[in-house]
This record gives C-alpha cells, structure tokens and sequence, in this order.
C-alpha cells in the first residue's frame, strides 16, 4: 500500500511538472508583456530602455532558460510579485486556496447528501413515477448552464425575496458566524445544483448494476434484512466506480468555482485566475493555474486511496 | 430468479416480435417508443429551422439584429419586438435567433472534429494495445483530470499573432469562431476516446477480423472497414451527448467574455451583461439561458434515447 501511495504521488509530480512547463509557454503566448505594459504606462521609453528592461528582467533569453529560473525560483517560494494586487502573489493565493477548499468541500458534501439518497431511491424502484422525478431532475441538472443557474439563484434569492446576499464575502466587518455563513450559501447552492444531476445518474447506473449482482440474491436469501443489504451489499460495491467518477470529476468541479466564485464574487482561487488573466497579471495567473492544477491532482490521488479502501479486492504493489 | 427469468424472457419476447424490418427500421421503432427523446428531436429540428430562418424574419421584420436604437432600451414586448428590446434597443427575438445559429453551429462543428479526434485516438488505442494503448490512455485520463475551464480561458487568452497566424485573420470576426470550435474540439474528444477504445477491444478479438487479418489486410483497412462500422453506436450516442455539452462550454466561455465576441450574439455572450441587467430587466437575462437550457437538455434526451434505442438490454433495472 505504502509504495502504491508512493507511485502514485510521484506521478502526479510529474504530470504537475509537464503541466507547470505548459502553463509558462502558454503564459508567454498571452498578449503583450511585462514591458508592453511598461511602455503603456510610460511612452517615452526608449528601444534602448526597452531592451535594457527586457536584459534585466531576463525577457530575452529562451523559454526553457525563462522557465528554469522561474522553476528555480518557485521552487524555494518565491512566486513573484502580483501586478493588479501588488503583493506577493503567495500571500494572495494562500488565503483564496482555503476559500475554494471551503467552497468545493461543502459543496462536495451537500452533492453526495443530495446524490446518494436519491440514486438509491431511483435504482430501487426504476421506471416508478419518484424514479422518473429523480430522474429528470438529474437532466435539467447536467444541462442547465451553471452561471445562467447562479443568475436566476440571485434573482430569486437576492433580488425578489431579498433573504441572501448577492455576492461578496461578509468578511471585514465584525459580523457573528451566521451573517458570514448567510454569503456561502447561494454559491455552495449553485454549485452543487449544477454538478449533483451527474452523480445522481452516476449513483443510479451503479447501483442498478450492483443490484443485478447475484450475491444480492445471496444475500437476501440468507435472511438479511432489505436494509443491510442495500447499505451493506449493493451500496459498498455501487460506491467504487461513484468515487472514481467523483475524482474525475475534481476537474470539472475546479472549473464550476470559477463561473460560482466570479458570478459570486467569492476570493477564491477560480476568481483570481479569471481576474488574473484578463488583468494580464502573469505571475498571478501562472501560479494560480497552478495551484488550481496541484489541488485536482491531490484530489485524484485522495480519490485512490479511497477506492483502496472501499475496495479490499484490490491488491496494490 | 423468477423474476429475473421472467425478465429476460419478456425482453427476448419483445425483441423476437420486432425482428422484422431493416437495422434501421428495428432502430427507429425503438427509437420511437423513447417519447422524451422524439419531444426532443422534433424541438431541435424546429429550432434549427429557426435558427437558420434569422436572415428571412429580419427582412421580413424590417429589423436589423445589430442595429442599435437607445430610443428602444429594455423596450416591453410589442407587436414590434415580440420579446421586447435589449440594453441598447435591438430586437431580442432576432438576436436570440442569431445567437442560436451561432450557439449551434459551435455545438454541431465541435462534436464533429472532437469525434473525430476520439474515435481515430480510440481506434488506434484499442487496435494495437500495448505502450501505446497505455500512452494514449494515460493522455486521456490527464485530460479529463484537469481543471479544464481555467486552462481553456487562457488559451483564449493567448494572442493568435505570437503563434504565426497573421494579424488580419487572428482579429477578423469569424477568428473566435474558429477559435471557440478548436479549443472546444481539443478537450471535447475525450468520452468518444474511451467508448471507441472499449468497443474495439471486444471487437478485435472476433473472428471476422482474424480472418481479414489471416486475409492480409492492412492494420489502416482492418480498423477503418471492419471495426469502425462495428462500433458506430457508441460513437453517435457519445457525440450527441457531446453536442449538448459543447453548447453549454461554449456559453460559459462566451458568458466570461472569451468566446464569440459581440456584436456577434451567442446565447452565451447575450449573457454577459445579465450580472447588471437582473435588476432593471430580468428577462433579458432569462430568455438566452432558457434556450441554452432548453437545447442543451433537448440533446442529452436525444443521446439517452439514441443510447436505449442502440442498445436495448442496457440501462435495465429490475428494482429492489
């Protein structure tokens, strides 16, 4: 097990590694550059001055040797400096890196809370009126488009009832728990809502499949209880392809933080990113892909484990 | 296991009643029997009518989707302008129109290339196995990993000139067109990979291909003649299923501003402004995200009831 864990993480290094040398080259094919910007900001900057810039910053030498010093560089925590925020752009991310955790957590458990009693329902009873329900419910799910589905939340919510915020973080002021927690609740909704209907069929498909197992016969005919078999039998087996998808999932989950923390206005790491891009702030946008990148992975890789776990026929060496 | 027996005797009693007729036909009856998925069908094929009709009802209106008409701002539905005007006066129902011509061709293209790009990834994975099925594989898996939306905003992001492309296509107005069916395409091809792969390994081991290959035909034949036919179900329901999830890529990375870029409508970018517009008119941010929702369910139906009508023994539950 322990050398499984081991083979795993070295993986995911190295596919974090190619990924980091992709994400700089693709950072230099962005429009305009550091200096760009400087000759925006100061038109009288002279070739001679522009090229001296370009010497000192290092913007004249290859891409391989730019990256192996910002490799280097970021390696012993140094991520340098954020143009729109003008701070260090590790002091940016940190914080915003928890916010999304927080995010992607809650809404990660409000799904499965969603996902798993509803599957079950609907496997158990298939082609029954509350299947069907469940059923369409989980389409309109995976075909609403997730921002225009944060948009209606807020109308509702925000602008026609007025019970929750629209947006922002209730940080800064001396507010009690529930006034902050009162600004989670509309994206961690959002969200959810917009990744839940693919579990929910997720759920089903593999519980149905699970069903059909003779050793659910078995089982019921040994005299156990319908309870303990589904929860015991169907629901442990059903969970392992669950959870694989879930970790594929992690990617798009990132990606659905991005459209709920913009529309929501939520500082986590999906906003920055989107900011940073279209602020042209390259060290910003760099590290934050990064990081974005770096937290999917560790998600695959709890992923695993879990499977490990869930799954004691598997033998890792 | 009586009702299981019963089960499998119902379904073989079914299926020997309808085996008259050709493939296709023993398929569209099937097909048929999925009434949300005709709905569907039927709803697509009126919308593409629709869609593609945009350029006859502006001239028969007399309107013009583009034209800009501040006297008009968040006009009220009239006999002029049937869902009302938008934030600077042009006719809503025209441009929906015409955003859905866009919204639909960038779902149609993208499935198309990115079905393409599966099934020859797929194909070859699943053809000849080994390192470079594992390769292949391993390629497939990271591209799903990712955290893709992040990575496809700065891809378009990047500034077409630094990769060769002279300036006057890269910022002509067909260029993010273009750009939005690539890109899409280049992290769509993904499902349509893992079905194909699957369906060829089953396949390659039958007897029929053993005997092109005892027959001397080439790898590019054996793949091409004997296998592709063999696993076109799994491709047409995947890139169905494609169709609709392209569309609702396309809207977000059209919504966030990266995708079609205005005054070419997409149901996407009609969106972008609905952040400001909900207060002073909500239905301006409704309608668009109504059809995109309307479509892109209208295609996950279709897909669902392609897949059963494929496949009819799958997707059977005998309840608990």
């Amino acid at each position: 097990m322990l050398s499984f864990i081991i083979r795993r993480l070295l993986q995911s290094l190295a596919v974090l590694f190619i990924m980091s040398f992709l994400i700089y080259a693709l950072m230099g094919l962005m429009p305009g550059d550091p200096i760009d910007l400087m000759i925006q900001a100061d038109p009288d900057l002279t070739p001679e001055d522009q090229a001296r810039l370009r010497a000192l910053y290092g913007l004249d030498q290859p891409l391989t040797t730019r990256y192996w010093n910002w490799l280097t560089a970021a390696l012993q925590g140094d991520f340098g400096f954020s143009r729109l925020f003008a701070q260090p752009v590790g002091e940016i991310l940190w914080p915003r890196m928890w916010n999304t955790v927080l995010l992607l957590g809650l809404s990660l458990i409000l799904s499965l809370m969603i996902a798993l009693p509803a599957g079950i329902i609907a496997a158990t009873r298939p082609q029954s009126t509350l299947d069907n329900v469940i059923n369409l419910s989980a389409f309109a799910g995976i075909s609403i488009p997730p921002f225009w589905l944060a948009i209606l939340l807020i109308i509702l919510f925000s602008v026609t009832l007025g019970w929750l915020p629209a947006g922002g973080m209730g940080m800064g002021e001396d507010t009690g728990l529930w006034e902050q927690a009162r600004f989670l609740i509309l994206p961690v909704l959002a969200l959810t809502l917009s990744r839940v209907g693919g579990t929910i069929r997720f759920v089903r498909a593999s519980m149905m499949e699970a069903l059909r197992q003779d050793y659910i016969r078995t089982a019921r005919a040994k005299g156990l209880s319908r309870r303990r078999v589904l929860v015991a039998h169907a629901l442990r087996n059903a969970l392992i392809p669950v959870v694989t998808i879930l970790a594929l999932d992690m990617g798009m989950l990132v990606s659905g933080a991005l459209i709920t923390e913009t529309i929501f206005g939520w500082l986590g790491m999906g906003k920055t990113i989107y900011d940073a891009i279209m602020g042209n702030d390259y060290n910003l946008a760099l590290m934050g892909l990064m990081f974005a990148t770096a937290l999917t992975l560790l998600a695959n890789l709890l992923a695993d484990l879990t499977y490990a776990w869930l799954d004691p026929r598997i033998k890792y060496g | 296991m009586t009702e299981v027996r019963s089960y499998d005797l119902a379904a073989g009693a079914t299926f020997a009643t309808e085996e008259s007729g050709s493939p296709a036909r023993l398929l569209w009856r099937r097909f048929r029997k999925h009434r949300l998925a005709m709905g569907s069908l039927i709803l697509l094929i009126v919308m593409a009518l629709a869609v593609f009709a945009a350029p006859l009802v502006e001239a028969w209106s007399g309107l013009d989707a583009n034209r800009v008409d501040l006297m008009a701002r968040f006009a009220a539905p009239s006999l002029e302008h049937p869902l009302g005007a938008d934030e600077l006066g042009r006719d809503l129902l025209l441009r929906l129109l015409y955003g859905g011509r866009v919204s639909l061709t960038v779902g149609l293209a993208a499935a198309l290339i990115a079905a393409v790009i599966g099934t020859i990834i797929g194909l070859a994975a699943g053809y000849f196995g080994g390192t470079l099925d594992a390769l292949l594989m391993r390629l497939t898996d990271g591209v799903i990993a990712l955290p893709l939306l992040p990575l496809l905003i700065v891809l378009a992001a990047i500034d077409l000139t630094q990769l060769g492309i002279p300036a006057e296509i890269a910022q002509s107005q067909e260029a993010s067109l273009y750009r939005i069916v690539v890109l899409v395409a280049l992290v769509g091809w993904t499902p349509v990979a893992r079905l194909v792969r699957g369906a060829t390994l089953s396949m390659k081991e039958r007897e029929f291909i053993r005997a092109a290959q005892a027959l001397g035909a080439s790898n590019l034949r054996i793949m091409a003649v004997h296998i592709l036919p063999n696993v076109a179900s799994p491709i047409i329901v995947a890139t169905t299923l494609a169709v609709g999830n392209i569309i609702l890529l396309e809207s977000v990375l059209s919504f966030l501003g990266l995708g079609i870029q205005p005054p070419v409508p997409s149901w996407g970018n009609m969106l972008t402004n609905a952040q400001e517009l909900m207060y002073s008119a909500p239905m301006l941010a409704v309608w668009p995200g109504l059809l995109i929702f309307v479509t892109v369910m209208a295609f996950n139906f279709l897909g669902d009831g392609l897949q059963d009508a494929l496949d009819p023994r799958a997707g059977q539950g005998q309840g608990y």
